[in-house]
């Protein structure tokens, strides 16, 4: 069997993954395998390499032409990573990344993992200010209705937990 | 770090004299990053250097690694290199690493960070047999502590942020090493292998190349990190893994049963060709190992102790085996000094080969 990437060369790498309960095969060979980060050592991922480059070249090249064609490139504001970078690499540039390509995610995430949501460990840190977060934006909303309703003596008081919650952000920021 | 002193202790997993049986090893690792930096991969050479510098000093502090000793991967040869990684303390990528990464461990190896690997942190606990609760607390303890000095990526949604998706979320990777001789000689192996990447979990060998597992050796891990809390992942993964036990000791018991020849022959060979090689490849050393340690468990081999297979299993890998011999040598080389250490090491356990051993 030739190789799917290069479709050149034999095969000698062969891959099977059961991804949303169908099975994926691939067959690459030894070169076109390494160049797209597969150890053979290492634990080997179907998803890893339609990540990478689970494109063929052509259609790739032809993806991102046409994506610079049509206006400029989506780019992480923080650490300029582009959507092309993302496609070639597979790896993010910063935790911001996740924000700036959020649109890329699910079907990522879908592939490779249980759900799209974290049910784990939370730093004791993060914590606080996740939950803070959540506590300011529902404070607000609750402000927003009292003022609507002019029910200004509720308002008044959820002003005052609106700031003391965003002291506890700003301390847990810090912290 | 003195490596000359690191290849003198049994490795972290080795390190229990005990009835491992089945189970070689367990070990997780935790992939984690800081909020402030991008991650190593996009980072410059300059911010990674930096970051190293920064965090090292913190990293030595941490409770559960004292007493830590810290590695910079600029600072090591190929050899020192192939130590660590024939040691499980570091991984294939970040042996290729430079200046800007850097490992810091306990003395006793049974806790890790690599620093600027694929992830800023990816801390590792380590420990011998089936023991993947013992595992987890350990690193998650560690973690915790880690996480006093340092702002994590984090996000309430997605959990922890990962340079790769495929790590996100707990970024969680528990492992086990198992050694399956039973299995592989009933021809019972590929099924099983099969049936395990079927329920998303990942296989390889103890560093073989492709699906083949050197010496009958394989790693299982989970292969999926987010959706899932720790303890589940864990706790699915040592179910499997037991039930993989199960089978492994059914089929022991039915090759000394129906096969009992078989087995004492292919026990009896590894031990005659170990004892008097004098060419042994790093993957035919392994294989026959797997011998001896087969015959050890089911009680065949009453001179050889587990110990002696555990060190040989380290000493003829090729890192362990030039620093031995304190010189870089070429692979046809290594092959003769290979076997000259394994035919020493086991003349010292058989009677009658002492004078084997002072011959060497």
């Amino acid at each position: 069997m030739t190789c799917e990437i290069c479709k050149e060369r034999e095969s000698s790498v062969h891959l099977t993954q059961v991804i949303d309960g169908k099975v994926k095969k691939m067959h690459l060979c030894e070169e076109c395998a390494a160049k797209s980060g597969i150890d053979v050592n290492g634990p080997l991922s179907i998803t890893d390499i339609l990540l990478g480059m689970g494109v063929p070249k052509q259609a790739a090249e032809a993806a991102a032409s046409s994506a610079e064609s049509s206006g400029p490139e989506r780019t992480c504001p923080r650490c300029h990573m582009r959507r092309s970078d993302f496609k070639k690499g597979g790896r993010f540039g910063c935790a911001d990344c996740y924000e700036a390509f959020a649109d890329e995610l699910p079907p990522l995430l879908k592939q490779m993992h249980r759900s799209d949501h974290h049910t784990g460990k939370i730093p004791a840190g993060a914590g606080l200010r996740v939950k803070a977060s959540a506590d300011l934006s529902a404070l607000q909303a609750q402000l927003k209705k009292a003022i609507t309703g002019e029910k200004f003596e509720e308002a008044a008081r959820l002003r005052d937990q609106i700031e003391s919650a965003r002291a506890k952000i700003r301390a847990g920021g810090a912290a | 770090v003195n490596i000359e002193e690191l290849i003198r202790q049994p490795g972290a997993w080795l390190d229990i004299e005990h009835d491992s049986g089945v189970v070689v090893s367990s070990r997780i690792r935790l992939a984690r990053n800081l909020q402030k930096c991008a991650f190593p991969g996009w980072a410059g050479a300059e911010e990674c250097e930096k970051l190293w510098q920064e965090l090292r000093p913190v990293l030595m502090e941490i409770p559960s690694l004292r007493p830590a000793e810290f590695v910079a991967m600029a600072e090591l040869d190929e050899i020192d290199k192939a130590i660590l990684f024939e040691r499980h303390l570091i991984s294939r990528d970040h042996a290729e690493k430079g200046k800007g990464s850097g490992l810091v461990f306990r003395k006793d190896e049974g806790v890790s960070v690599m620093v600027n690997e694929e992830d800023h942190l990816r801390l590792q606990s380590m420990r011998p047999g089936l023991d993947l609760r013992a595992t987890w607390a350990a690193i998650d303890q560690m973690d915790s502590e880690i996480e006093q000095k340092v702002d994590y990526a984090f996000s309430g949604r997605l959990g922890y942020l990962t340079a790769c998706p495929t790590n996100v979320g707990t970024g969680l990777r528990a492992s086990v090493m198992l050694h399956l001789p039973g299995l592989a000689l009933m021809n019972e192996i590929n099924p099983i292998m099969k049936g395990l990447t079927k329920i998303g979990l990942a296989v390889r060998g103890l560093g073989g190349e492709g699906t083949e597992a050197t010496g009958n050796m394989y790693q299982i891990s989970n292969q999926m990190t987010l959706g899932e809390d720790e303890a589940t992942i864990i706790g699915n993964l040592e179910q499997i893994v037991q039930e993989i036990i199960e089978h492994e000791r059914n089929a022991r018991s039915r090759l000394m049963e129906k096969k009992e020849i078989v087995v004492r022959d292919h026990v009896g060979r590894a031990l005659g060709v170990l004892s008097n090689a004098y060419i042994l490849s790093s993957k035919e050393a392994l294989d026959l190992l797997s011998g001896l340690r087969l015959g050890i468990d089911l009680g065949i081999l009453k001179n050889v102790g587990r110990r002696t297979v555990d060190e040989l299993t380290l000493v003829t890998q090729p890192g362990h085996l030039q620093r031995l011999e304190s010189r870089a040598l070429k692979p046809k080389d290594r092959d003769r000094v290979r076997a000259s250490e394994v035919r020493s090491r086991l003349a010292g356990q058989i009677p009658g080969r002492e004078q084997d051993r002072e011959k060497k």
